[in-house]
């Protein structure tokens, strides 16, 4: 394979997981926006909407957008449901507080799974069937595209919904002021339930389109949650186009550390990349940074 | 935003309850000391009372958590810092003296000083530019780093021994007889978690420590009243990745391995829980939290597959219902059946 040939092969990986990361991201940032709070299950989500899919293909033989689709569904319910019964009871709701409940949701989310679906990884073929796409001496799997185009399609729906529509609109205002927020007549509670169940989506869809590249099985959660929340951090806390930059860098260093350092070595060089950007830019790359009033 | 530091900040129910009663001003002994002495005193008594073996094994990994555990609650609680890579001071602790001891057979003595200094330099190279930020930043730095030591655990073969664990790691010995029985490794890890209860002790009670309570409550207002919280917060992420590093080599050179996943993120993670299920910034909470990080697996172990379900369903449980841990609500407790129950 020439050296262009890689650099585009690296580039198109890097995007593909990128888009992975960036709607795992997205997750990260909608529950934060109105909890405060980092939510430890949103990787758990991703790994039940892979899981969930392979599980629907397995049994009805359903087309795979289908059973996608299906499991986005049911995702989305499970989120909405958790927030019900886990967050909404709580008595004094604190961020630090719902962060450490949201770690015992993750364990039981991955344990109800393998307990339901069990041990084993599963996996379908892509929207387009495992065929490949070559393109300039590089050859590029059609589910990266498939990703590429549906991460795009999420983002530009994302925005519409937080622009335009009357619950986007609210869940922006009770992030940015809850008190004013109620006093505008919103509902600042329920809003927690519906970013809970946007999150979800968001983490499904990213799980139900990676399995047919990497496979999935219960344990896949943690590490997916813990790369998106890594973008989240990247692009800025908080900021819904943050969450795209800070996914798609992070999947590009990932994908260019394996290819031109080692790949036993990509998570480390990730990281210390991660890390330094960071140190030198605090509130990521599109956050502002909080003015705190004492 | 605006508000999000501030409550981070801050533990779950009110600096005030932190810590230890503070009436005694600084220095000499309090009661915390005594009733600190009396529990020693007490599990001083456990290898006889133990009866089998597996059982005194279980006191010596409750030592060992309750390093781990007692440490990270002073950077939690006290500094209202989340630390995410308390896993991985524990791990370079433990391959520091574990390498040491296994490729050059230098003794523990030496070899647990210098993981403790090799997790603390760690520290500060994490701290000095995380710990200038508030909220959610040293728990992104801190598992960074925790991702970047866990690569390196897996991938430096040559010195770590890989996935496969490290093997060949000596016992303690002293005046050149290894300590293979149980009951004397006992005893060394319990005078380490006894001098660290010590040192947390008198730290909290020191002037250093009522400028923790200070920024814990209020990081803003501390630095007004010229408390200079980033490098108080320094030093004590410090000597608590130091101390973590003392767990590591206290446990590698008992159990003579380690590998790699014992010191992974997962880790980190949990020892956070296990801080909040103890009660988050009460000096005795992490009392509670070894107890059932070392126990409840062991009790949930003949569920089989239903064991995680039911840890993750129970700290839900606890959380919900006793925001301040078990200490707190113990502490809750102890109210009202001193008001006579009449509230």
């Amino acid at each position: 394979m020439d050296s262009a040939g890689t650099v585009l092969q690296l580039l198109f990986a890097g995007i593909g997981t990128g888009s992975i990361y960036a709607l795992v991201a997205v997750g990260f940032n909608v529950i934060f926006k109105s909890t405060d709070a980092i939510n430890f299950s949103q990787g758990e989500w991703v790994m039940m909407g892979g899981m969930v899919a392979a599980a629907t293909v397995t049994a009805t033989a359903s087309p795979v957008w289908l059973a996608c689709l299906f499991a986005v569904l049911v995702v989305t319910g499970v989120g909405m449901a958790s927030e019900r019964l886990v967050v909404f009871p709580i008595a004094k709701p604190t961020p630090l507080l719902i962060t450490l409940i949201s770690i015992g949701l993750a364990i039981c989310t991955k344990s109800a799974v393998m307990l339901v679906l069990g041990k084993n990884p599963a996996g379908y073929p892509g929207f387009a069937g495992d065929t490949a796409v070559h393109l300039a001496g590089a050859s590029i799997h059609s589910q990266t595209l498939s990703i590429i185009a549906i991460t795009i399609a999420f983002m530009v729906l994302a925005h519409l919904f937080f622009e335009k529509t009357l619950l986007g609109k609210a869940l922006r205002a009770a992030a940015a002021d809850r008190d004013a927020a109620e006093l505008a007549g919103i509902r600042v509670r329920s809003t927690v339930l519906w970013s809970f169940g946007i999150a979800a989506m968001a983490g499904a869809v990213a799980g139900a389109i990676i399995t047919p590249l990497t496979f999935t099985s219960y344990d896949h959660g943690t590490m997916l949650g813990f790369k998106g929340f890594s973008a989240a951090m990247l692009g800025g806390l908080g900021n819904l186009y943050g969450s795209l930059l800070g996914g798609l860098l992070l999947g590009l260093l990932e994908a260019f550390a394996s290819g031109y350092i080692s790949s036993h070595f990509k998570d480390a060089v990730a990281f210390l990349v991660l890390l330094v950007i960071l140190f030198w830019r605090p509130t990521g790359l599109m956050g502002t940074p909080a003015v705190e009033k004492v | 935003m605006a508000n999000m530091d501030d409550v981070m900040t801050r533990p779950a129910t009110g600096a005030t309850a932190a810590g230890p009663r503070r009436k005694p001003a600084a220095g000499g002994l309090t009661r915390d000391h005594a009733t600190l002495g009396a529990v020693w005193i007490l599990l001083a008594a456990f290898p006889f009372v133990a009866g089998n073996e597996f059982v005194v094994s279980l006191g010596i990994m409750f030592c060992i958590n309750l390093i781990l555990i007692a440490s990270l609650n002073t950077i939690m609680g006290f500094c209202g810092q989340i630390s995410l890579s308390h896993g991985a001071f524990y791990g370079l602790g433990a391959y520091t003296s574990g390498t040491l001891s296994a490729k050059l057979a230098v003794e523990p003595w030496i070899g647990i000083p210098l993981g403790m200094a090799v997790a603390a330099l760690s520290a500060v190279v994490i701290g000095l530019p995380a710990l200038r930020l508030r909220g959610h930043y040293l728990a992104m730095a801190t598992l960074g780093f925790n991702a970047i030591v866990f690569v390196l655990f897996n991938e430096l073969v040559g010195l770590t021994g890989g996935p496969n664990g490290l093997l060949g790691v000596g016992p303690f010995s002293l005046a050149g007889n290894a300590l293979f029985a149980l009951e004397s490794m006992y005893w060394v890890v319990w005078v380490a978690a006894g001098l660290v209860m010590l040192a947390i002790l008198n730290l909290i009670r020191s002037r250093v420590g009522r400028a923790l309570r200070a920024l814990a409550t209020s990081e803003i207002g501390a630095d007004a009243l010229g408390v200079n919280v980033f490098r108080y917060k320094l030093v004590v992420f410090v000597l608590t990745a130091a101390m973590a590093g003392l767990a590591g080599g206290l446990y590698v050179h008992y159990n003579q391995f380690a590998s790699p996943e014992t010191f992974g993120f997962f880790t980190s993670v949990m020892l956070v829980v296990m801080v909040a299920l103890g009660g988050w910034g009460r000096y005795w909470g992490p009392l509670f939290g070894a107890l059932i990080f070392t126990v409840v697996p062991e009790l949930l172990r003949s569920f089989g597959d239903l064991e995680l379900f039911l840890f993750g369903l129970s700290m839900i449980l606890v959380m919900l219902f006793m925001p301040g841990g078990v200490a707190g609500g113990l502490e809750a407790l102890a109210g009202r059946f001193k008001r006579g129950g009449r509230s």
